[in-house]
């Protein structure tokens, strides 16, 4: 049998780069976790910077927008003292003619030691991971429909955060599950950690039945998915879905699945309510929701700093092996 | 080049270490008397996790003194990052403001100085303090860097290969380990 190592561990089994939660074992999860506990209060210092990443230097590649999650991996990065370079791929080299590898092993002739990765293409930051040097790391900041790993790992420690521990919670998943990279990621990790129910819940076009062969129960009624549960997380409706035949439109989407102060009184009275933006308010939750005492939408862009500090020392410090 | 060292020196400096840190209470009661001395009136306990840690917890309550021990982890000014990587252990805790204070950190063992170095900028993130002393259970030869303890409660010399370890039992009885360094 042809046995093939997970391209994201090294020979140890320690993180070499983070491509996706799935195919990686709690342990790891645990450990960017607890990592990411001793970096939240790095903010609350009166030095918000520590040394870990001195002298190493961060390219943020991103070939398709997203000002959030680059600037959270940019504080990130700048927090670990690192030195970081922001590349809007999009508009340049890429749009020239060259090839995603030629990119990359230019950028590594600049001393890149590691690289965060946007691309519309699912796969693509695996595709550089297999090409970079050893002691080059790479960090999927999301690929096309696949995998956003960071998200995920950055919901799994607001969840523990407010809720503990995983075993007894029952946490929904609400809208475009189909095209969310964001849900991928997190029914990877949620069941990794031993969440008791995770459900998907949205319009039969958006969460298919078959979603069930992830371990998941599927719901497609917004009343029977939030019934009880602990922790809801809502996706954000994309637009761009509106044009195609999936939904009627953007009013009867929120009559039947948008999350409002009523609805919410489904799930247990201390449940969270999540999103990881940006948020279309009215579109899949109510503003009263967002704006609301359940709401830990900001904690969770809080955390995601702290989760991505963790990622990147956590890399930085292991060497691949062949 | 200096030339090996011989294995009946080796055994007879580590029978000699183990004979000075064999009674850990009276060792823990020098290391008492020590630190109370060091104290002055507003002085405030740090211990680095985790055996200092476990040492300034039991400092700060027989000094009786008030609110609770600082705990410094060095996890994030380490100089070994790029060979060790990262240990996430217990973070560092200050409840009170570092600035302007009088701090005696406690650790169980100073052996390099580069912990105390790392822990020294930590402290440093928070604020400024008027003055930072050290105090150790147990002082072993091999300094790398020009750091020193204020005071120590034993001084012992060993052959580089053996490491020296403070242990707590789930009694939280505490024990010294010499052992050959894995």
């Amino acid at each position: 049998m042809l046995y093939r190592r997970n391209p994201q561990l090294n020979k140890n089994g320690e993180l070499v780069h983070l491509l996706s939660i799935e195919g990686l074992p709690a342990s790891i999860l645990r450990q960017v976790l607890d990592t990411a506990e001793s970096f939240v209060s790095v903010s609350d210092r009166e030095v918000k910077k520590v040394p870990l990443l001195r002298g190493r230097s961060v390219f943020n590649l991103f070939f398709e927008n997203s000002t959030r999650t680059r600037t959270t991996f940019e504080i990130a990065a700048k927090r670990l003292s690192a030195d970081v370079i922001n590349l809007d791929i999009a508009r340049s080299s890429a749009s020239k003619g060259e090839s995603l590898l030629d990119t990359i092993a230019n950028l590594s002739a600049m001393a890149a030691d590691i690289f965060v990765v946007r691309h519309s293409e699912s796969g693509a930051p695996y595709l550089i991971a297999k090409h970079v040097a050893p002691h080059v790391h790479v960090i999927n900041a999301g690929d096309g429909r696949h995998s956003h790993p960071t998200q995920g790992l950055l919901d799994m420690f607001t969840i523990r955060h407010y809720k503990k521990d995983f075993s007894n919670l029952t946490v929904a998943i609400v809208g475009d599950v189909l095209h969310s990279r964001v849900a991928r990621s997190d029914i990877h990790a949620l069941t990794t950690l031993g969440c008791a129910e995770v459900r998907v819940v949205g319009p039969k076009t958006l969460v298919p039945a078959d979603l069930a062969q992830m371990g998941v129960r599927v719901c497609h009624t917004l009343a029977e998915g939030i019934r009880d549960c602990d922790v809801v997380i809502m996706l954000r409706l994309q637009n761009e879905r509106m044009s195609g035949a999936l939904l009627p439109s953007a009013q009867e989407f929120f009559m039947s699945f948008g999350l409002t102060r009523e609805k919410l009184q489904l799930a247990k009275p201390d449940a969270i309510v999540m999103h990881p933006g940006p948020i279309n308010r009215g579109v899949e939750i109510d503003s009263a929701v967002v704006d609301g005492a359940q709401s830990v939408i900001l904690p969770q862009v809080t955390f995601g700093i702290a989760v991505r500090m963790a990622v990147m020392s956590l890399v930085a410090g292991n060497e691949a092996t062949p | 080049m200096r030339p090996e060292p011989r294995p009946a020196d080796d055994a007879a400096a580590i029978a000699l270490a183990n004979e000075a840190v064999s009674d850990v209470p009276a060792l823990y009661s020098r290391l008492l008397q020590g630190v109370s001395a060091l104290c002055g009136p507003d002085t405030r306990l740090v211990g680095i996790t985790t055996g200092g840690a476990w040492l300034a917890e039991r400092l700060h309550a027989d000094l009786k003194m008030p609110g609770e021990p600082g705990v410094l982890s060095s996890a994030l000014h380490r100089d070994d990052f790029a060979q060790r990587g990262l240990s996430a252990r217990e973070p560092t805790r200050l409840a009170f403001d570092v600035n302007g204070a009088d701090i005696i950190v406690i650790d169980d063992v100073l052996h390099t100085g580069r912990t105390i170095r790392a822990v020294v900028n930590e402290l440093f993130d928070f604020g400024r303090p008027a003055d930072v002393k050290l105090a150790v259970l147990i002082a072993r030869n091999g300094r790398q860097l020009p750091i020193q303890a204020d005071f120590a409660a034993a001084q012992v010399q060993l052959p580089a290969s053996q490491s020296v370890a403070l242990r707590r039992d789930d009694a939280g009885r505490l024990s010294v380990v010499i052992e050959a360094r894995r």
